[in-house]
């Protein structure tokens, strides 16, 4: 049976890969479907009213005078702004022609209105994904394990799973085995696993370093110097890095910094003004720090709604374009806990922790998503697909709600 | 962005002095605070609000008093549904963005039932609504309302179940229908409920208006993706005495997405930032209509759907949702998801670091430390707590950081570690000399040892684990 629910998903909704698929499966579809039954039954039994003596009467009106007979029409006038500030645009990856080996590149940025306020004005570039592939094993929480188990270690197979069957735009390539407390591997090794993902997909790449300042400083150099031109997005730069250095060799190269801080817009603005004095506005994305679902989301949100805003207004030290770490999604336990049986089960509540991240973010601007989950990357593309298709709602038949028998 | 000035102040304009100088200025202490200045201050915050000011009740004030109130109206208009203890206010908005002072009033979610339903059916579903309860740092995450759907258009049906309804449940309700015959039955059965009624449309709203006057009940007013037809409701039904209205712009799952989200934030724009009174009232959102249309997609997927519609509704402005799918895998995300939007963004994020204690330690009872990002020493606290077990709990300042990205941010380092294992004296409280770190800060563990000169006990990642680990692996 619940093969049978499944081929008719895809038959109706043409999911590919199938959501459901994504969300795993369910031993308790066979079981709901069984419940429904018997509840369809039982309603012919039951018809649950009472005499009409037993109820209250209707009250009367309180008498207001001047009641008007027929609807007082108006206009409702759309609030539209106009803003002195404009979102740099920026661009990832570069194609042959350009200087790279990317099939496409990636442009973000450019919005001159609030997140998807499309009454306004439309969106000038949709939001992408990029998806996490770690460069050696690590813990990973079972929901998303079980999609990607077949990969871990093989960072290569992991980006080709990544584009080709969950639909990233992008990859990110975390290079943790550099870090000097993990197995401290050298830039060598470093350029050889970018090297092998560059060779198996041709989307723009993001490259993640280990979170040592020192280290990372060294691999980056030597990465952003061997792919020269490809226009990778150094992810990430920040105020304890020698920034002067590191800005000097991703400007040299062609790449893109991600210039990150910690929930703190001042912090974002000085970290940015360093940057200017060796590198282009259209060459610096920002991350304001991504907290999740329940561990801080809110300061994350409103920082990066307050930064979208500023940067309209013509603070142009935030106009940039913004990305998020969303993957920080599953550090909340009740993404991947096992909880009593009321929440579960998780690897449903796990991706769809993931999501509301995301579309939290999504309206508040993001523009780069750096994802884990392939149900929660094809949601979040579903969406935004939606958001800008510039198609109108159908008003006709919304008030069948109330009668909807589910 | 440009917005036209209003002779009003907005929340941010609005100084203490403004509103001392309405205030009897006697200094009497009566609402508790030092001084007048005191309770105008709390006043601008929406700490208090000015009845609690005795004096300023009495008749010689009544100017004064009606000119604070209308300086203090917020822009969306405060609806309150339901009667007693459970009743749920709606809107009460005074800004469009949180950052711009603090969002009041959370999105309220009301679970569907319908009169098509058996008795156990209803029973099951209004009981599962009213036990759902989530503890999440020091709140409890609840469900809030009942939607009461008329299937069957059957006024006698609809009595029937709305009765059941208002005897098992003291939630506040939504009665739902189109048809004010079914309406008003619904409503004689919970003559003193004060139930929202749903909806009022360019069709019904007469007779939909003269139902809410005599139940003295809120109002919907309903013109899906209709904004000309929704304001002119509006200004019919208020020009009609009913004052409490919430609007009902239409949601629209799929490709009537962009209009749902443009409609909702256009509305909020209007009422906080243009002054629109025709805007200015609650807005509810109906997630459930991701359920239309559901054909043979299995219902994993619709929830799903559901959830996300939800989701972008409590960020863009919804102040009330009906939703249908009630599994608590998927309210869950969004229960938390409304808990933090309307958390106060004026309050800190980090909490003092410091000493902890927890029950009664003494010389040979465990010592751990966490950070002082408040989310993350709440989760801690709780699990210690919940342990039962006497333990010391070191915060250290880690400028609100979080374990895993203070490690990689250096926010928390070996030196803060060492610093506040000195600065907190603990060394006088316990004999022995070990620390249990969080799992996430292993990276740091040599460094730790090396600088404080203290035994590093690496304890789990997540501190829900904590209890486990004092049975299992402490030992002085």
């Amino acid at each position: 049976m619940a093969d049978k629910k499944k081929k008719d998903e895809k038959a109706g909704i043409n999911f590919s890969p199938d959501l459901l698929d994504l969300l795993s499966k369910f031993q308790e579809v066979e079981l709901e479907d069984f419940e429904l039954e018997v509840k369809d039954l039982e309603l012919w039994f039951e018809s649950g009213t009472l005499p009409r003596q037993l109820m209250p009467q209707p009250k009367a009106a309180p008498i207001i005078k001047g009641k008007p007979r027929e609807l007082l029409k108006t206009q409702f006038m759309s609030p539209i702004e106009t803003y002195p500030g404009k979102i740099v645009e920026v661009k990832l990856g570069a194609t042959k022609g350009e200087g790279g080996s990317r099939g496409c590149s990636v442009v973000i940025g450019g919005e001159n209105s609030p997140a998807f306020y499309t009454f306004e004005r439309p969106v000038v570039h949709p939001p992408v994904v990029t998806l996490d592939v770690f460069d050696m094993a690590l813990p990973l929480s079972k929901a998303v394990k079980m999609h990607v188990k077949e990969v871990i270690g093989d960072p290569a197979a992991w980006a080709k799973l990544a584009v080709e069957n969950f639909g990233a735009d992008m990859v990110t390539v975390h290079l943790i085995s550099i870090d000097p407390l993990l197995k401290d591997a050298t830039p060598k090794d470093a350029i050889k696993t970018v090297e092998e993902i560059l060779q198996t997909v041709d989307v723009p790449l993001v490259i993640g370093g280990c979170g040592d300042p020192v280290k990372d400083t060294a691999v980056f150099a030597e990465i952003t110097e061997t792919f020269a031109g490809e226009r990778f997005l150094i992810s990430s730069l920040t105020q304890d890095m020698d920034v002067e250095r590191c800005a000097k060799f991703v400007k040299k190269n062609g790449h893109v910094a991600l210039s990150f801080t910690p929930m703190d817009l001042n912090l974002a603005r000085e970290l940015n003004r360093r940057l200017y004095d060796h590198l282009n506005k259209e060459d610096i994305i920002m991350d304001l720090t991504t907290a999740a679902l329940g561990y801080g989301l809110d300061y994350a949100f409103t920082n990066m709604e307050r930064a979208r805003l500023a940067g309209l207004m013509g603070d142009a030290e935030l106009a940039h374009p913004m990305s998020s770490g969303t993957t920080n999604a599953w550090a909340a336990r009740e993404a991947w806990l096992k909880m009593a049986p009321e929440w579960e089960p998780r690897e449903l509540r796990g991706p769809l922790w993931e999501v509301t991240t995301a579309l939290t973010l999504l309206l508040a601007g993001v523009d780069l998503f750096m994802m884990m989950h392939p149900a929660a990357v094809k949601t979040l593309k579903e969406v935004t697909g939606q958001l800008v298709s510039g198609k109108k709602a159908d008003s006709s038949s919304f008030s069948d709600w109330i009668s909807l028998k589910p | 962005m440009s917005e036209k000035k209003k002779a009003k102040p907005k929340v941010k304009e609005l100084s203490p002095i403004d509103v001392y100088k309405l205030l009897p200025k006697t200094n009497c202490k009566e609402c508790g605070e030092e001084n007048c200045m005191a309770f105008a201050t709390k006043i601008v915050n929406r700490e208090v609000n000015i009845d609690q000011c005795p004096p300023l009740l009495k008749k010689e004030y009544i100017k004064a008093y009606s000119q604070l109130k209308e300086m203090l109206k917020p822009p969306v208009r405060e609806v309150i549904v339901g009667d007693g203890e459970k009743a749920v206010k709606l809107g009460g908005k005074l800004v469009m963005y949180r950052h711009e002072f603090t969002y009041f009033n959370p999105t309220a979610i009301a679970i569907d039932v319908t009169d098509e339903m058996t008795d156990e059916e209803l029973m099951n579903r209004i009981e599962k609504t009213g036990k759902f309860s989530y503890e999440y740092i020091g709140y409890t995450l609840k469900l809030d309302m009942i939607a009461v759907r008329s299937i069957s258009g059957d006024p006698e049906k609809f009595q029937a179940v709305v009765k059941k309804v208002v005897e098992k449940t003291d939630l506040p309700l939504i009665l739902c229908t189109l048809n004010a015959n079914v309406a008003e039955a619904g409503l004689m059965a919970a003559p003193k409920a004060k139930p929202l009624l749903y909806a009022a449309t360019i069709e019904n709203w007469k007779d939909m208006a003269e139902l809410a006057l005599m139940y003295n009940c809120p109002l919907v007013a309903s013109a899906p993706n209709d904004l000309n037809a929704l304001a002119s409701l509006a200004k019919t039904l208020l020009a009609f005495g009913v004052k409490d209205l919430v609007l009902d712009p239409g949601t629209f799952a799929n490709e009537g997405l962009a209009d749902t989200l443009n409609n909702f934030t256009m509305l909020r724009r209007a009422a906080c930032k243009g002054g629109e009174e025709l805007a200015g009232f609650p807005l509810i959102g109906v997630p459930m209509v991701a359920w239309m249309g559901k054909g043979e997609t299995a219902d994993e997927v619709i929830k799903w759907r559901e959830a996300n519609l939800a989701a972008m509704l409590i960020v863009r402005f919804a102040d009330v949702l009906v939703m249908h799918g009630d599994d608590g895998w998927s309210l869950l995300p969004n229960a938390v998801l409304r808990q933090n939007i309307y958390t106060d963004p004026r309050k800190p994020v980090a909490v003092e670091p410091g000493l902890k204690e927890f029950g009664t330690p003494d010389e040979n009872s465990p010592v751990l430390f966490t950070t002082n990002f408040a989310l993350t020493y709440y989760t801690v606290a709780s699990d210690i707590e919940n342990s039962k077990t006497n333990a010391y709990l070191i915060v250290v300042e880690t400028e609100g950081s979080a374990v895993d990205s203070g490690v990689a941010g250096r926010k928390l380092t070996a030196e803060k570690v060492a610093e506040a294992i000195k600065e907190t004296g603990i060394e006088n409280k316990v004999k022995h000399k070990k620390i249990i770190i969080p799992g996430k800060a292993s990276r740091i563990s040599g460094e730790i040892e090396e600088l404080s000169g203290w035994k590093v006990q690496v304890g789990p990642r997540d501190s829900s684990e904590i209890p486990k680990y004092l049975i299992d692996k402490w030992q002085p």
